[in-house]
Parts: structure tokens; C-alpha cells; sequence
């Protein structure tokens, strides 16, 4: 369980999450949106102990100030929105650098094939021998997920609840990677593992979304199950647009168009 | 353009490769380290002092001559082991600040730092009987390291606060900030220069250069410790470094101790650069030229670079010093010559090969 009360965060003086709350079960996925400088990014550092904040945070009972790096880094994996890599290291490589990380020791027998096991898994066959710096910029957001894949991947498996961090996962990925980046979150969850993540397209959010959080100037403006926080006023209060919400009877899943008088 | 890299270990996995290279490169050292002892102006011979060692292993007697002993012993050894230890320190230090700075144009010599530890040590030479006595009562020895290391140190950490910003290294900012420190610290050693007597400027005039000529025990027992020491701290930094490859927040978020990181980095270059500084003057191009040929050959994971690049950085150096004495045989070429003539155009050739480098 990731659970944040009261948090706030400035950065220099300007204050920009004020008093938001949270709260991600094993298990479930929650969705973070909001409009562009709503604060998400900003919360999700501090959820990720980037940052300083006030209030509190907890991640499996225990309080994220009073946790080292290494004991963090087996909780919980954190994809950037981006990630630039300054030499030239191998996709298994990076990869690798999931399962190593800044502790010692040689990896066991079974972890050697995590990696491509990973790799297999975010759609990227045949690619452990490629230089990251070469790949596209979805590649590359895919070869990154399977490293954070590598760091929590075995220890959910064995029935231990750990989380998955993820910043805009599929702003740089087509269609058909945007969905399976969003059901390899979703099976993350469904094996008992907990997932934040940071999403603008409202329609990918409640189609894979436990639930929402819906951010606004910093402050938490909604939380609940898409049904309930998707509303015509709610969203276009938030994104300053004329939204409009349709639920489909065939498909029960609400989705999010703008306003065919505001186009 | 490399398609990629299949090996055994499974596609991209570059360690068994890694580990063969590491054992190819003990073996040149040992070689380098042979041969160094017995090439030189004199005419004690590789297999004079391989049977002579051979000799003593067995527990004989010595097998060469007295006058060889000396020239092999008190001459060539000292020399050989003090090029051995500043070779391994400058390409290592290299390497680690390339890792920490993110970028591969980082090197002690190129950004100042070896400047800085010139005018710690400079500053001792100079001002070691009057001004700073007091400190040479305290350090003795390690008066003339322990100062390069404060200088190197305060040019490394400013160097890293002007040149990173919120996690990211910004190239051009600090080739030109190294420029900027190292132009000052110069500025002040030349003041010093300016001040010094005819006896210190004999002194002083190796360090423009930098030269193992006046390699002894004492010299090796005043620097060796230091790069010893800094030497051994790299398999603690090495994992972090790959993590930091992929930048400070992810390196945290993997789970390295990022601060505690950044902090062994710097001192551990201050103080192995300053060390070297203080006994041999300022050998550049070493710490450029070794790691990026070394991730050429094995890929950039520092668990195998660091080793790597202290065999390979102590036999180049040892191979430039043989170079150096014997080129213009009797007389001597300083080292640094050597190495900036074949490093110079090393990095100019990195350049051109990475030219958007600089587009930061």
C-alpha cells in the first residue's frame, strides 16, 4: 500500500502540490490526470523520495523519509517520462542495470534471464544486443519499462506487494504499444503488485484504471472509480475545456471527447 | 554503423568478452613491466633482469652485475613502479570522472584538475620554507601530495557545481568551466613561478611537463599509499556509475546512494590525481585516451572499465616512458610530451567523431 496524506511540495518558493492525498492498494492501478503543470509529475518525485515534501507518505507501513535508497529501490521501480543514456550501453545492459542496480553481489541463476525475459515482454524480441542509443524514442521507453519490470518483477511473483511508478508510460509509443504497455501495468496489478501512473489520454485511464486521481493546481481535485470521477462538469472544469463523457452500453467503459460546439 | 553485439552470454551481454580482456590486459602489464626494467639507456638487458629475478626467486644469488643492480634496482624499479601507479591512477581517475560527469570528454588534465593539484603543490615548493612551513612540519612527506590533493579537490567541486544543474552535466559548460579553473589556477601558479629562487625553478620546471625522471622510494612512498587507496575504493563506485549513466534520478530510484556516490568520486579523483601530480607534474591524456579506447573494445560497464583502465592506463604510461628515455637518448624527452603528442590528436579524433557532442 502506497498512502499519502496532506503532502505538500514547493520547489524554491513557489508551492506546487498543496495538501494532496492518496492512496494505491497492491493490487489496483491508479491513474494520476490532470491538466499540464497540475502538480502530478511534481507529486509523483515525492512519492518516488525525489523530493522534499510535508505531510506523510507510507509505502508498505513504513515511512518513505526514514527509508534508504537500496531499501526503496526493492519496494518500488520508477519509469521517467524520458531517459538519455550517456554511453554506449547495450539494451541488455540497461536492462541489466534494473537488477543491479548500486548493491554488489553476483545475480542468482534465475535472475541471469529476467532481462530478456523483460524484454520479451514489452514487445522488443531480438533486441538485447542493440545499442539504446540507436533505438527510437519508444524503444527506448520500452527498453526502460522492462528495466523497472526487472526490479519489482520477481519479488510481486512471490506474492510480496511492490510498485510500479510510472510518468506518462506511453506519451511516446503508438497505439498498439500504448496497450501493451497498459496491460503489462494491468497484469502488473492483477498479480498482486500496486501501480501509479501518470496518464493524459483520459480514455486510456478508464479503460485500465482502478482508479483516478484527478489533480488541479496542485491540489487533488477528485478521486474515485472512472464512473465516478469522469463527469462532463468535473473534466472540463479541470482541463478549462467543454468535455463530454459517453458511456457506450456495448462497451460500459465511459470515454472522453471535446464538445462538438467547441471545436 | 554496429548492428549490435552477440556474444555467448546472450545477445548484448559484453562480460565474458569483458573478463578475457582484463586477463589479455595483466598480461601486457607484466610484460610492459619486464620490459621497462630492462630497456634503457644502459645496457642491463630484459633477460639480464629476468634470469637476475629468476636468480633470487630460487634464493641464489643475484645473476648481474653490481653496477646493473643499481640501474635496475634503485633506478629502473622505482621509476617502473611510480609509472606503473600514476598510470593506473590518471586513466582510472579518468574514467570515474567521465562516469560522473556523464560525458566521455572529462579528464583531470583537460578540466583543470591536474592544475589545481599543480598549484597545491607548486604552492608547497615555493612557499614550503616561509608562508606554509608550518604545514610541511605537519605533513613532512606527504606535504607536496597532500596539497596537490586540496587543489585538485576544490577545482573537481566546483567544477561540479557549475556544471551540473538539477541532476544534468552539461557538456560545454564543463570543458569551458575547466578551462575557466584551470586558466586561474595557473594564473596563480605563475605568480608563484614568479616568486620562486633559481633552486625552486629547477624544481618547478618539470612540472609544465611532467616527467618520472625523478622517480624514487621516497617519491613512491609519499604518492603510492594515496593511489593505492584511491584505487581500491573503485569497486565500491563502479555499479553506481553504470546506474548514473542513466542519470542521478534514476540511479536513486535503482537504489544508489547517489550524494555518497558523487562525494567518493571526487575526493577519490583529487586525491589520485593530486598524488600523481605531486610526484610526476602533469602527464595529460591519459585519462581520456585509455577508457575511450577501452569502451571501444568491452562496452562502458565500469565494473570491468575501472580494472581495465588501470593495466591498460599503467602500460601505456610505462610504454611512453620508454618511449620518452630513449628517443633522444642520452638526454631525456619529458613524458608529458610524449603522451600529449599522441593524446592530442586522440581526443581532436574523438571529437570529429562525436562533433553534436558539443551542440548542448
Amino acid at each position: 500500500m502506497i498512502k499519502a496524506r496532506n503532502v505538500s511540495v514547493s520547489i524554491g518558493r513557489k508551492r506546487i502540490v498543496s495538501g494532496a492525498d492518496l492512496e494505491a492498494p497492491a493490487g489496483t492501478l491508479v491513474a494520476i490526470v490532470g491538466p499540464n503543470g497540475s502538480g502530478k509529475t511534481t507529486f509523483l518525485r515525492a512519492l518516488s523520495a525525489d523530493l522534499a515534501y510535508e505531510g506523510e507518505i507510507g509505502i508498505n507501513g513504513h515511512d518513505l523519509a526514514g527509508l534508504k535508497p537500496y531499501q526503496l529501490a526493492g519496494m518500488r521501480a520508477v519509469l521517467p517520462q524520458a531517459t538519455a543514456l550517456s554511453f554506449p550501453f547495450t539494451v541488455r545492459e540497461v536492462v541489466g542495470l534494473g537488477l543491479s542496480g548500486g548493491r554488489s553481489g553476483a545475480l542468482a541463476g534465475e535472475q541471469q534471464h529476467l532481462p530478456e525475459r523483460a524484454l520479451a515482454r514489452v514487445d522488443l524480441d531480438g533486441f538485447a544486443g542493440r545499442f539504446y542509443q540507436e533505438l527510437s524514442g519508444g524503444e527506448q521507453q520500452r527498453v526502460q519499462l522492462a528495466r523497472v519490470l526487472c526490479q519489482v518483477w520477481a519479488p510481486v511473483l512471490e506474492g510480496r506487494p511492490r510498485y510500479l511508478f510510472l510518468d506518462e508510460p506511453v506519451s511516446s509509443l503508438d497505439i498498439k504499444h500504448q496497450l501493451v504497455i497498459m496491460r503489462i501495468a494491468r497484469d502488473f496489478a492483477a498479480r498482486g503488485g500496486g501501480v501509479i501512473a501518470i496518464l493524459h489520454d483520459l480514455n486510456l485511464a478508464a479503460m485500465f484504471a482502478d482508479r483516478i486521481v484527478v489533480m488541479h493546481r496542485g491540489r487533488v481535485a477528485a478521486t474515485g472509480t472512472p464512473q465516478d470521477v469522469l463527469s462532463d462538469g468535473l473534466m472540463s472544469r479541470v482541463f478549462e475545456c467543454e468535455l463530454r463523457v459517453c458511456v457506450p452500453p456495448e462497451a460500459g467503459l465511459p470515454y472522453v471527447l471535446p464538445h462538438a460546439a467547441s471545436l | 554503423m554496429p548492428v549490435g553485439v552477440h556474444e555467448q552470454g546472450g545477445a548484448g551481454d559484453r562480460s565474458s568478452r569483458a573478463r578475457l580482456a582484463l586477463v589479455v590486459l595483466s598480461v601486457l602489464l607484466a610484460a610492459t613491466v619486464v620490459a621497462s626494467l630492462g630497456y634503457g639507456a644502459s645496457d642491463a638487458s630484459i633477460w639480464g633482469v629476468v634470469a637476475d629475478l629468476a636468480a633470487r626467486a630460487r634464493g641464489g644469488e643475484a645473476a648481474m652485475s653490481l653496477r646493473d643492480q643499481v640501474i635496475v634496482y634503485d633506478i629502473r624499479l622505482p621509476r617502473t613502479i611510480l609509472g606503473l601507479l600514476i598510470g593506473a591512477a590518471l586513466a582510472v581517475s579518468g574514467a570515474v570522472m567521465q562516469g560522473l560527469f556523464r560525458n566521455p570528454l572529462a579528464d583531470p588534465g583537460l578540466v583543470g584538475v591536474s592544475a589545481g593539484a599543480s598549484l597545491g603543490a607548486v604552492s608547497v615548493i615555493v612557499l614550503g620554507g616561509s608562508t606554509l612551513a608550518p604545514l610541511v612540519a605537519v605533513f613532512g612527506l606527504y606535504a607536496l601530495p597532500a596539497a596537490a590533493f586540496a587543489g585538485g579537490l576544490v577545482v573537481t567541486l566546483s567544477l561540479y557545481r557549475i556544471s551540473t544543474r538539477s541532476g544534468r552535466t552539461s557538456v560545454a559548460t564543463m570543458l569551458l568551466a575547466g578551462i575557466a579553473l584551470g586558466a586561474l589556477a595557473m594564473a596563480f601558479t605563475g605568480v608563484l613561478i614568479f616568486m620562486a629562487d633559481d633552486r625552486q625553478l629547477r624544481d618547478l620546471t618539470f612540472w609544465t611537463l611532467g616527467s618520472l625522471a625523478g622517480a624514487t622510494w621516497a617519491k613512491i612512498a609519499a604518492a603510492g599509499p594515496v593511489i593505492v587507496l584511491a584505487l581500491a575504493a573503485t569497486p565500491f563506485v563502479a555499479r553506481g556509475l553504470n546506474a548514473l549513466a542513466l542519470g542521478e534520478a534514476t540511479a536513486h530510484h535503482i537504489g544508489v546512494p547517489v550524494q555518497r556516490l558523487k562525494n567518493v568520486s571526487i575526493v577519490g579523483v583529487a586525491a589520485a590525481v593530486g598524488a600523481s601530480v605531486a610526484v610526476s607534474g602533469g602527464i595529460g591524456f591519459v585519462g581520456i585516451v585509455v577508457p575511450h579506447l577501452l569502451r571501444l573494445l568491452i562496452g562502458p560497464d565500469n565494473r570491468y572499465l575501472l580494472p581495465a583502465s588501470a593495466l591498460l592506463g599503467a602500460s601505456l604510461l610505462l610504454a611512453a616512458d620508454a618511449v620518452s628515455r630513449t628517443i633522444v637518448a642520452p638526454a631525456e624527452l619529458p613524458i608529458g610530451i610524449v603522451t600529449a603528442a599522441v593524446g592530442a590528436p586522440f581526443f581532436l579524433w574523438i571529437l570529429l567523431r562525436r562533433r553534436g557532442l558539443l551542440d548542448l
